[in-house]
């Protein structure tokens, strides 16, 4: 209660900030994501001659530009914030990385115009192939984008390329500043878990249409695609997440100790799962395994991990990232057992997987489960960078605006936000809604357009 | 030609292109709004609807070029403009906002046509340019205050009661709606949409007289307001004679019905010469005066990098961007709805 009695501009800025970013993520998510599956869809339906695929693609698509629009302007919103609530800290990015900023723009540029292209001239080229061809730059643009602000998000959790004097930066290598030891770790893992996502989030509208007894061979197809892709996709951020605990025990221990409640630096470390922490920084209820933490922070049961004792306390990250962690971890393990059911049912049993209701209802449980696990990571990621805004450089403090005013923007901006959430959401669903799948299939004549 | 210049001059084009989409886009925006008033929708809203719907998007992205361009050539902008600008910016944003996505929501949505959506977009695309203006009211100083120990004071209630600011208010709008008016003419006239045409035209000639009576006023504002750039701006005189010019020879042609395409490139040139003529003598200051196109004008390698990137960039999206205007532009089939989606 103390951050709200009285007037506090650093903490309205990070509130604001915070709620915008949480906001632009399910959009920038959806964004990036989607487009790869529907050049899968269309792909697949051109390759196999299968119009239910290229219908599926269509369909998509149509839902996408509501959300694409949604994540246009909260962009924008966050691209303006970032210099009207963190000045001074744009004043130094500024100077280190508006290269990636910029490349930002254009690749979102180049997405853009091809959207724009690709959105209205389905029936336009006597070659399918060439409307496909439109998809190639807006996947390319929408994960180049997604890479590059990322980029930027690496350098502040580990600046390179700069050399700092007396805290300013005074030397800057443009490239060698994008090149962030948290870079490779950082974009692959937003990469895949943006396509996972969407691949969750498409799988449970079709899950949703088959509980819903709509049997039309349309959306076991639908699944089917998506499902599986859902399952590739985890496998590859299962194996970036070991990656980012590696990069973090090298290169932000105390996250990775504030993270975990690893206070005394030991070897064979243990790592705590759930728990309480008492006043007295005693872990209570935990369950401690034992190598677990050596072994995720450098691959070996019997390495050094550094604890947070050996870290001067005014550069603790807040304690409770444990518990966003522990809590995106336990997502994971759900997505997980569903897409491993999803697989063995769809071995064992084919058609199972599409009648079975605990199936159907896990899958539709999954795509929140997935934006949740998103927000949690980015959270817990953000947050555990505290108390710096550019490690090792800049305190978040010396970065925010000094402006009055800035509670009454976050009340314009949560409102903004809460009225095109409603909107977005209740568009969308009467789009779909007014008209399924099934009818459409019907209106357009589509004849059998092949098997499962 | 140093860096410096280089950048602002390469920032300033894409504000150019900026206002030249984004008018179209506003204008278009609250023609289509009333129309639905006056009755006259059915015959003006297919045109309008064929042109926005595949460029929405891009023209969105020309702002954002424009500021994180300004801020990665500039960073002391972002200190002395983000500090000041948090209210006009942020109302800036919540306008864009609600236009961009009520846009969206209006066009692929079912409940198409829905008055509430079109009022919301309407009325934004006017406020938009009032508040983004502010920005070049501020540039020429006198509404920020900057303390002994660099703390930056944005003077609101000064901003508010002063002439200038309101002046160039004024321009921004009627600017919006000619150049959207002349735009559509000239889109209308290649549809072969007669209808269309008469009604647009009619708009186009009506903003014509209030444009040039603006700019003449924001001359005059300017002087009183800033000597010393008002002087500079005389130095450039043959670029404002030019743009004139410009301005009759469009109007000329909207007039006659003839030659549409050429009028609206005259009505390009004549915001273009002005635009830049403006900006030549703004310079060498971003913020008068505490700022210019020198002071903490970013490290070398930095500048060096971002001139690269940004013309192998402009490699990618001229080529891309003239697809985009060859398939929904200059299509004549597409132009006149002959064309399937």
């Amino acid at each position: 209660m103390m951050l709200l009695s009285g007037y506090d501009p650093v903490m309205y800025s990070r509130m604001l900030t915070g709620l915008t970013l949480a906001f632009h993520i399910i959009f920038a998510t959806i964004g990036v994501g989607v487009p790869l599956m529907i050049a899968l869809a269309e792909w697949i339906g051109i390759k196999r001659g299968d119009e239910h695929y290229l219908l599926m693609a269509r369909r998509w698509a149509r839902g996408f530009v509501i959300t694409v629009a949604v994540g246009v302007v909260t962009g924008t919103a966050i691209g303006l914030q970032l210099s009207l609530l963190w000045p001074s800290f744009m004043r130094v990015a500024g100077q280190s990385i508006a290269l990636p900023l910029f490349l930002e723009t254009f690749a979102f540029f180049f997405e853009a115009i091809f959207l724009g292209i690709y959105l209205y001239t389905w029936d336009r080229f006597k070659n399918r192939q060439t409307h496909l061809w439109l998809l190639i730059p807006v996947v390319l643009g929408s994960s180049a984008s997604a890479c590059f602000i990322t980029i930027v998000n690496a350098f502040m959790n580990a600046p390179a390329g700069v050399t700092v004097k007396n805290g300013h930066i005074v030397d800057i290598s443009p490239f060698g500043a994008m090149l962030s030891p948290a870079m490779p770790t950082k974009v692959s893992h937003v990469l895949v878990t943006a396509y996972l996502t969407c691949a969750f989030i498409l799988a449970a509208i079709s899950a949703w249409s088959l509980l819903k007894g709509r049997d039309h061979v349309y959306y076991k197809k639908a699944l089917k695609l998506t499902m599986v892709s859902a399952c590739v996709f985890l496998l590859a951020s299962a194996a970036i997440g070991d990656l980012s605990g590696k990069y973090l025990a090298k290169y932000q221990p105390e996250k990775l100790a504030a993270m975990e409640w690893h206070f005394e630096t030991t070897k064979q470390a243990p790592l705590v799962l759930g728990g309480v922490l008492t006043e007295d920084n005693r872990i209570k209820y935990g369950l401690k395994i034992p190598f677990a933490l050596s072994f995720l922070a450098h691959g070996l049961p019997n390495a050094e991990v550094t604890g947070l004792n050996d870290i001067p306390e005014d550069e603790h990250p807040p304690l409770f990232i444990h518990y966003l962690f522990d809590t995106k971890m336990a997502f994971v393990s759900i997505m997980v057992a569903i897409g491993a059911a999803f697989l063995v049912l769809l071995w064992r049993k084919r058609d199972a997987v599409y009648r079975n209701k605990w199936m159907l209802r896990g899958i539709i449980a999954a795509a929140p489960l997935a934006m949740l696990t998103i927000e949690h990571g980015w959270i817990f990621s953000e947050v555990g960078r505290q108390p710096w805004l550019l490690r090792g450089i800049m305190r978040t403090t010396e970065g925010a605006t000094a402006s009055d005013h800035v509670d009454t923007m976050l009340i314009v901006f949560a409102l903004l936000y809460l009225v095109l959430a409603v909107s977005a959401v209740t568009v969308l669903i009467r789009m779909f809604r007014s008209n399924p799948a099934e009818e459409e299939i019907a209106a357009k004549g589509i004849q059998g357009g092949g098997e499962l | 030609m140093s860096y410096e210049v280089l950048g602002i001059t390469v920032l300033w084009i894409f504000l150019f292109g900026y206002l030249i989409v984004a008018s179209i886009d506003f204008g278009a925006g609250f023609f289509s709004y009333y129309s639905t008033i006056t009755g006259k929708r059915h015959l003006i809203n297919n045109i309008i609807e064929r042109y926005l719907s595949p460029v929405w998007e891009v023209t969105n992205v020309f702002l954002v070029f424009f500021f994180v361009g300004f801020v990665g050539f500039f960073p002391d902008t972002a200190y002395y403009y983000g500090t000041a600008l948090l209210i006009p910016g942020s109302i800036a944003i919540v306008l864009l906002a609600l236009r961009g996505s009520y846009y969206a929501f209006n066009t692929y949505g079912t409940n198409k046509n829905n008055r509430f959506y079109m009022l919301l977009y309407g009325a934004s695309g006017l406020l938009i340019p009032a508040s983004l203006s502010t920005v070049m009211t501020i540039s020429e100083g006198g509404y920020i205050q900057v303390s002994d120990s660099g703390k930056v004071t944005f003077l609101f209630s000064k901003l508010i009661a002063s002439t200038y600011s309101w002046t160039v208010v004024l321009l921004a709008l009627v600017s919006v709606l000619y150049i959207s008016a002349m735009f559509l003419s000239y889109y209308a006239d290649r549809a072969n949409d007669r209808g269309a045409f008469e009604v647009v035209r009619k708009y186009a000639l009506a903003w014509s007289g209030p444009t040039i009576l603006c700019s003449l006023l924001v001359f005059f504002a300017i002087r009183g307001h800033n000597a010393e750039h008002f002087e500079r701006m005389t130095q450039h005189a043959w670029m404002f004679v030019l743009s004139f010019a410009c301005f009759l020879i469009a109007v000329y042609h909207v007039w006659t019905r003839k030659r549409l395409g050429l009028s609206f490139i005259f009505v390009m040139l004549q915001f273009g010469f002005a635009f830049f003529g403006y900006g030549a003598g703004h310079l060498p200051y971003i913020l008068y005066p505490y700022l210019t196109i020198h002071d903490n004008f970013t490290s070398r390698p930095m500048a060096l990098a971002l001139i690269s990137v940004f013309i192998l960039g402009l490699l990618l999206l001229v080529p891309s961007l003239y697809l985009l205007m060859r398939l929904f532009l200059f299509d004549t089939k597409y132009v006149q709805g002959k064309r399937g989606k």
